[in-house]
């Protein structure tokens, strides 16, 4: 799924409801960690240029936009994938699109 | 240290199944831990990653002599720098710390920014 979606820890932690929650709340959250781990990588190659004594305010708005956008680019993915499987009977014809 | 926070079961509640061989409780706090020790790695090794590739050009015989990374931040750039300032600092070291603080506060910003969006996301549903 995208960076949105709910967490789904069905079927884990059996018949104890604490450790089900527990997974899905942890699951969650680390479903977390792992974009903001991705994201800074990204955003740094594209919004650090040297290191300075501070995180200057252009490079700061460059982080928040790249965040946006990473999130925007991931959900029209998703919404374009389920749209092209939709309309076409076979997912290799919306591949030559 | 989030895991060290609230004391064993008291979140949860203590003795949570039949037999109480195993302290569901416990178990969670044990996990969380693992999971920050975890995070902390991939931050680490992240960090690691992009800092040696801003401040160590060359590599040299040691980090004190081994060659910084020219203007622009990458190896033979020609670009001069944005501000007047001179960018090469004294040895490595200086920059990698640097880079490090400018790394955290990357992974805050970043933070913060996918947490508002995710606010604003669940705003709108």
């Amino acid at each position: 799924g995208t960076a949105m979606d709910p967490p789904s820890g069905a079927g884990l932690g059996g018949a104890d409801p604490q450790l089900q929650r527990f997974i899905e709340v942890e699951t969650q959250k680390q479903r977390f960690q792992q974009l903001v781990h991705q994201m800074t990588e990204l955003c740094w190659e594209k919004c650090m240029d040297k290191p300075g004594p501070k995180l200057d305010s252009r490079a700061e708005t460059c982080f928040v936009n790249c965040v946006e956008r990473f999130i925007d680019t991931s959900q029209f993915i998703l919404n374009r994938l389920e749209q092209t499987q939709k309309s076409k009977s076979a997912f290799s014809e919306s591949l030559s699109d | 240290s989030e895991g060290m926070e609230s004391g064993f079961g008291s979140d949860f509640g203590s003795g949570g199944g039949g037999g109480g061989k195993l302290d569901p409780g416990l178990i969670m706090e044990q996990v969380k831990v693992q999971i920050a020790v975890a995070n902390a790695q991939e931050l680490l090794q992240r960090m690691t990653d992009k800092c040696f590739r801003k401040c160590i050009g060359k590599p040299g015989g040691s980090l004190d002599n081994s060659e910084q990374v020219r203007a622009g931040g990458r190896t033979g750039d020609p670009r001069p720098p944005r501000s007047g300032r001179p960018l090469r600092l004294c040895v490595p070291q200086k920059c990698i710390a640097m880079c490090m603080d400018r790394y955290m506060d990357s992974w805050n910003t970043v933070s913060r920014a996918y947490n508002s969006r995710l606010q604003r996301e669940r705003a709108n549903m």
